[in-house]
């Protein structure tokens, strides 16, 4: 609909041209033609709940009786909150556990099938498959195989003679583990993908010079892929980062925040404010708010960091586009 | 010479040896998947485990159909697949256009708004978002499913990314030529953005069909649900029949699969030119 109106707004404003209208003005309404569908839905549907979402983390609403602007009472509130500071501290926990083990696994992953081997095409598309594979499924399927009672990993731990076996998502210690595997299993061959895409862009006359010079695989790893990849690599980390930190799916389906508040997150924590028992909008968007500026800082210091070693990388794509 | 052929065998040998373990760990779980969807109930857990069952008991791929409505959820969820990569793909291209080709006050300044948000979890907005469909009596509709997935700023990033390697040269000479910035965009553009359109439709497709939280949140009604509620559902109602969970499973991941084998020899080189690599 709105894509119609704007353009037989863009179609009326091509004859007022000849009227004279200024050629800049007539190509910006055409500009804005393209951009107004999206634009438009985005603005309503992300933009003003965005804008919404900061004014509410200062009030106090059930959705029933009208708001009350309380200040900064929500994040006082949340100080003596036993469930969120559970919620906080496991939610870096799955950060620290899944961001460095995912980059690394997808990074090994698509060296391996950068490689020429044999059935190339099959084995990127098994490693992707986890990734577009239904979560709800897949979480099933995983929920049986680690079952701790029946399930196939641990009667082959069983058969090996293993005692005292893993309880996994029911116990206390091994239900993050068992999110984070799961997590990383999940999405590594999405990551995997970017990676492979980083690598076809990479120079192979370095690595003919690398061996000249006599270094070894390993060196070249160190010394020619990684300072290439750099650029992905920055990409991958602070796609992962966001995606780790709002993690809500993975800890629903395989552990329901349990056992007790043994894998209670931050999002987990914002629905059961929300849309379980007693809404308690306000304090739900003020920890978001929390989950926000978290992911925000940690952006922030990912791109400081990636300052200095941005340098010499623009530099060489200066060189490749001239 | 003879040192370093050995030593190229012996690591031919190790990439083998991790391409079949790779396999072997992520397809194990497919496997048992179809193998358990296949059994009895009470030979699912069975040790040692048989991968293929003695006898193959089909019906249960017929009993998964009258336990839950499951045909509605599967055509609820692909009513909403479609209709969202649908507006995704040609709302995200349209404004891509813009960004990348033309030129007018704001772009930039524009094109940052869209990134900045880019950053910001959708959960850190979900709640307020829901009030606020909530006031437009939005929720319990697949209205509201459509709204707040066909208007990704991902898309248009996505898109404008790959249009930036087209050279402008090529619009300049169709500009020429007489075609309208439409008649580019319909005519140039398009088709040569079918790598980058693929990306966005398996991204797309697949997010919106394995989506569980939004429709979590905003479908209520069991006639609206769709695969992924149903199949949570399925679990919790069935917790113990272990077969039919894991053959309605299967059922729910095959639209997936068939709309990633279809697309995906376009989706590497989707990904590597449409510069995801940042």
């Amino acid at each position: 609909m709105p894509s119609q109106a704007n353009k037989s707004a863009a179609a009326a404003a091509t004859p007022v041209k000849k009227r004279g209208m200024k050629k800049e003005t007539r190509e910006a309404l055409i500009a804005y033609s393209f951009i107004a569908p999206n634009f438009i839905g985005f603005c309503v549907f992300t933009l003003v709940p965005v804008i919404f979402a900061f004014v509410l983390a200062f009030m106090e609403w059930d959705g029933v009786h009208a708001a009350k602007f309380i200040g900064l009472d929500n994040f006082i509130r949340m100080a003596s909150d036993p469930n969120f500071k559970a919620a906080f501290v496991h939610t870096i926990v799955y950060v620290i556990g899944t961001v460095p083990t995912t980059i690394i696994c997808a990074l090994a992953l698509a060296i391996l099938l950068n490689q020429k081997i044999f059935a190339r095409n099959f084995f990127r598309t098994v490693s992707f498959f986890p990734y577009v594979a239904s979560l709800v499924a897949v979480a099933a399927v995983w929920n049986m195989l680690f079952n701790p009672s029946m399930g196939p990993v641990n009667q082959f731990l069983a058969s090996l003679g293993v005692e005292n076996l893993p309880k996994w998502a029911a116990g206390n210690d091994t239900a993050m583990l068992t999110v984070i595997m799961f997590s990383v299993w999940k999405n590594m061959g999405y990551y995997m993908v970017i990676f492979l895409a980083g690598l076809q862009g990479t120079n192979p006359e370095l690595y003919e010079a690398a061996s000249l010079d006599g270094a070894n695989k390993w060196q070249q790893f160190w010394n020619v892929t990684l300072p290439q990849l750099a650029p992905t690599t920055f990409f991958v980390t602070i796609m992962v980062v966001i995606q780790s930190f709002k993690v809500y799916n993975e800890v629903y389906m395989i552990t329901q925040g349990g056992p007790g508040t043994s894998t209670l997150v931050l999002v987990y924590q914002i629905y059961n404010e929300a849309f379980i028992g007693t809404p308690e909008y306000g304090y739900a968007s003020a920890l978001s708010m929390v989950l926000f500026l978290l992911v925000l800082a940690v952006t922030i210091i990912q791109f400081k960091a990636g300052e200095d070693k941005d340098a010499p990388k623009k530099k060489k794509h200066a060189k490749k586009a001239a | 010479m003879v040192k370093t052929k050995s030593s190229s065998i012996i690591g031919k040998i190790i990439i083998y040896a991790l391409l079949i373990l790779l396999a072997f760990l992520m397809l194990v779980p497919f496997a048992w998947m179809l193998s358990a969807s296949v059994k009895y109930n009470k030979d699912v857990f069975s040790f040692p485990m048989k991968w293929i069952p003695d006898e193959f008991i089909w019906e249960n791929y017929s009993t998964i159909w009258t336990r839950i409505p499951l045909l509605t959820f599967i055509l609820n969820t692909f009513k909403l697949t479609i209709i969202v990569t649908v507006l995704q793909v040609l709302t995200s291209s349209f404004a891509a256009y813009a960004f990348s080709k033309l030129r007018f006050k704001g772009r930039n300044a524009l094109f940052l708004g869209y990134i900045g948000t880019i950053a910001v979890p959708w959960q850190a907005y979900m709640v307020p978002q829901f009030m606020m469909m909530r006031e437009f009596h939005l929720n319990n509709t697949h209205l509201a499913i459509i709204c707040l997935q066909a208007f990704s700023a991902f898309g248009v990033f996505l898109m404008r990314q790959f249009y930036e390697g087209i050279p402008d040269e090529l619009c300049e000479a169709a500009r020429i030529d007489g075609l309208s910035e439409y008649g580019i965009y319909r005519r140039i553009m398009l088709p040569l953005s079918l790598p980058a359109i693929s990306t966005l439709v398996i991204f797309t497709f697949v997010t919106t069909w394995n989506d569980f939280l939004g429709p979590l949140i905003y479908l209520n009604s069991t006639d609206l649900k769709t695969v992924q509620l149903g199949l949570r559902m399925f679990i919790t109602q069935y917790s113990s029949d272990y077969n039919l969970i894991m053959a309605a499973s299967v059922v729910s991941l095959i639209p997936v699969l068939i709309v990633f084998l279809a697309l995906q020899k376009y989706f590497v080189q989707g990904v590597a030119s449409s510069g995801l690599k940042g």
